[in-house]
Parts: C-alpha cells; sequence; structure tokens
C-alpha cells in the first residue's frame, strides 16, 4: 500500500499493521528517513518536498511490483511526505515483510533506493533566509545501479 | 479543438524558474519528447535551460519517456529536473 500525504505517520502503528500480515512472516524490515541539517547547504531548518501526483503512485506501485518479484514479500508499505517539512520530521516509511530476514531486508533497500532515483518527488532545502533545490546524487544513482 | 492539444506541464525548479505550472500545445505529426524539448527551448530566455547543462527528465502519461518517444494528441508530457525524494 502507498500512500503520499501531508502529515505525519506513525512508524510503531504500520509495524503492527505489517506484523498482522500473515502466520507465514518471520520478518519486517522497516526504514525511516528524516530531515537532516545538512544536505546540499549547511544549517538547513526545513525541507520543501514537491511531487508528482498519479505519477509517483504508479512509479511506486512499480518498485513493489520488481521487489515482490525479486524476493519473498508478504506485504510493502510506502509512505512519503509532501509540503512543508521541519527538521527530525518523518519524511518517508518503507517497511516490508518476508518469511525471512533476508529478503526483507533486500526489498526494504532495494524500493527505497529505486525511489530516490526513479520515484517524481523534489525536494528544495530551506536555511533562514535561502531556498535552494536539492541535486539528484551520484551516489543515489550508483546505490540504485547497484540492484540491477 | 481541446482534443487536438497536449498538455505540457513542468515541475521543481523548472516550475519556478519558467514560472509556468502547464501549457496547452497544439501537436504537429511525428511529434516527439525532443523535439517538443527543442521547441520550447527556442523560446529563448529561462526556457533556453531546457537544452542547457542541466539535465532534463520527461515523462509521457506519467510514465518515464525518452527523447525519441512519440508524443500525440491528448497526451501528458512533463519536464522535471532529477528526482531528489526520499
Amino acid at each position: 500500500m502507498i500512500s503520499i500525504q501531508t502529515e505525519d505517520f506513525d512508524v510503531g502503528a504500520e509495524y503492527e499493521a505489517l506484523r498482522a500480515s500473515g502466520s507465514g512472516t518471520g520478518a519486517v524490515a522497516t526504514f525511516s528517513g528524516l530531515v537532516r541539517d545538512s544536505g546540499d547547504l549547511s544549517g538547513v531548518t526545513g525541507l520543501f518536498l514537491e511531487h508528482y501526483p498519479g505519477m509517483t503512485e504508479q512509479v511506486l506501485q512499480g518498485l513493489i511490483d520488481s521487489a515482490s518479484q525479486r524476493w519473498d514479500v508478504r506485504k510493502a508499505r510506502v509512505i512519503h511526505r509532501v509540503g512543508r517539512l521541519a527538521l527530525s520530521d518523518q519524511i518517508v516509511f518503507v517497511g516490508v515483510c518476508s518469511a525471512h530476514r533476508g529478503d526483507a531486508f533486500a526489498a526494504c533497500e532495494f524500493i527505497m533506493d529505486a525511489l530516490k532515483t526513479s520515484a517524481p518527488f523534489w525536494k528544495k532545502e530551506i536555511t533562514g533566509d535561502t531556498e535552494h533545490w536539492v541535486e539528484q546524487k551520484d551516489s543515489d544513482l550508483d546505490r540504485s545501479k547497484a540492484w540491477k | 479543438m481541446t482534443d487536438q492539444n497536449l498538455t505540457v506541464r513542468f515541475f521543481a525548479r523548472l516550475r519556478e524558474e519558467l514560472d509556468t505550472e502547464s501549457l496547452e500545445l497544439p501537436t504537429t505529426p511525428g511529434q516527439t519528447v525532443g523535439g517538443l524539448l527543442s521547441e520550447l527551448a527556442a523560446r529563448g530566455g529561462p526556457w533556453a535551460q531546457l537544452q542547457g547543462e542541466q539535465p532534463v527528465m520527461a515523462a509521457v502519461n506519467q510514465a518515464m519517456a525518452k527523447p525519441s518517444t512519440p508524443v500525440m494528441p491528448g497526451d501528458e508530457v512533463a519536464f522535471f529536473p532529477p528526482v531528489t525524494g526520499g
């Protein structure tokens, strides 16, 4: 299931929902991404996140489908926030449950890495008086390519 | 006729620098994503950046597209900077 939302999310509640995916589930891997004080700029006080409604959901569903073909994925959950976010706010959540930990770890990391380079979201860093659209990183492209 | 037009959308830095969220443009036979990008870049000023040094990504009907992807009447084409979510 995929949610693009301005509201915050509750990792505990998301974990419980994944845990309830059936008696065959033996592992749950989750990742949360937070707003950090330094990125392209230092002294970041917040972010603004924009997305392409419709395409974003299609791309994310495609990533979950790809992960499900490669690994044992019993259930996958992706939440991404948009709009204005403050320091230490939660930005993104990826949770996967599988029979075993290897598949849960791999599918979770794959979805997150692929999201960074293929889902149409754009981040703008805000400092005291400036705004800056974040540039895509070669290191993110390398991580994403490594799954091919 | 509206259904002979295509919609072009811009996101993030491009939306801001072009001061444009979307455009309705007539389609021409044999049009491609690359051709459309050249046509828009020829408007000059901030539009020239569509063929500048910074990479521009494209989607047609909300799926990633290449310069050779054909553009048909009624299509939704989008141009945007490389994505930076997560």
